[in-house]
């Protein structure tokens, strides 16, 4: 019974995809192999640069902070931090700590980023009240994410080998050495909220 | 033929005269600023506003201080002194969230760190009783205790810290 109701449903979905299906599969009748080739060569870098463009003009500040979300919470908040405003100008934007710089982990993460579509469709901290009371679940996911890659994004630029441990303050440099050298703790552990407010900590290990 | 040109004209004319009504009425240039004054005796000057420069100069501002960073303990001036924070503590978070202080200043983390531990008293709540965790009177820890800057006083004074007091007591 059920066999036979799928067999109909397979026949019907086939009648709609038969006339590409032979189009796609018969040789071609008016175009060159060249022209294919090269065609499709040519179609793909466009492809392909357009694919990556469209990538990168989502990991934009500009992209970020077009949502009132970031820009009245995290945005704000970054701006009074030193990844913002510092003596030498050289500064961090949300992709360069939020968005890993390796390209099948950039695809994971953006993968994953569709989940936060989905928050903004449904508005999931679409005011200051709702974004305060997630701010805890959101921050969490941020700190797993940074453990389980040793903190690879603050890596990026702040790598343990090129710092002058002797141009830090002492109690920095020695504690740098202890902790960050031997590889007993990663950046995370001890630089939560270097960049945002911070929830309610209580009971959550800072260093 | 007559009549028109001087209409045509008219409005040139009225232009012309209301130009030279305007130019009647322009404001004088105003004076150029002074140049502005230095300060030279921001260590002395009581004044802390405007470091004793009349009101009709502009004061070039002096450089900003600079916390001290150096992480030594300093000696204690008084009894009962709050000691003074040796380090910088930029954009430290102590907020109803989070105390940034008490991540090396907690007793269990004191040692860890090489931090003096906050003392026993922070610990105690108003009736006495003795906490696991800092007591909430004593949580904002910038109320009493804070960070010094290069500045210079800005009058001389004669007070001698406890050190120094003890030290001549000792010495009679």
């Amino acid at each position: 019974m059920i066999g036979g109701r799928l067999r109909t449903i397979w026949l019907r979905v086939w009648g709609w995809i038969k006339p590409f299906w032979t189009t796609v599969w018969r040789p071609s009748l008016h175009f060159s192999m060249g022209f294919l080739t090269l065609g499709g060569f040519i179609a793909g870098i466009i492809f392909w640069g357009g694919f990556n463009t469209a990538m990168e003009a989502t990991n934009t500040e500009a992209f970020c902070t077009s949502c009132h979300e970031m820009n009245d919470n995290v945005f704000a908040e970054l701006k009074t931090t030193i990844h913002y405003n510092n003596r030498s100008g050289v500064r961090a934007v949300c992709s360069d700590c939020h968005v890993p710089h390796n390209w099948t982990d950039k695809m994971g993460r953006k993968m994953q980023a569709s989940k936060e579509v989905w928050g903004k469709i449904f508005g999931s901290i679409e005011s200051r009240e709702k974004f305060l009371d997630k701010r805890l679940e959101l921050a969490k996911h941020e700190w797993a994410r940074l453990k389980a890659n040793d903190s690879l994004e603050c890596r990026n630029c702040h790598q343990y080998d090129s710092m002058d441990l002797t141009r830090q303050s002492p109690r920095a440099g020695q504690i740098h050495q202890q902790y960050l050298g031997t590889g007993q703790k990663t950046c995370i552990d001890c630089h939560k909220g270097i960049a945002h407010h911070l929830p309610n900590m209580k009971g959550i290990p800072q260093g | 033929m007559r009549g028109l040109l001087i209409r045509a004209l008219l409005p040139l004319v009225a232009a012309a005269s209301l130009a030279a009504c305007g130019s009647k009425h322009e404001e004088t240039p105003r004076k150029a600023p002074s140049a502005p004054v230095v300060i030279t005796n921001a260590g002395q000057q009581i004044d802390a506003i405007r470091r004793g420069v009349p009101i009709d100069k502009e004061a070039s501002p002096l450089p900003m201080a600079r916390v001290e960073n150096f992480d030594r303990v300093r000696p204690v001036n008084y009894e009962m002194q709050p000691p003074t924070i040796p380090h910088a503590i930029d954009n430290y978070q102590l907020t109803v969230n989070t105390n940034r202080c008490m991540l090396c200043h907690t007793r269990s983390n004191a040692k860890k760190f090489q931090a003096p531990p906050v003392s026993d008293a922070h610990y105690l709540t108003r009736d006495g009783k003795v906490l696991e965790e800092i007591s909430s009177r004593r949580y904002f820890c910038v109320q009493c205790h804070v960070v010094q800057t290069d500045a210079e006083p800005l009058v001389a004074n004669r007070f001698e810290g406890l050190n120094t007091t003890l030290a001549k007591e000792e010495k009679q």
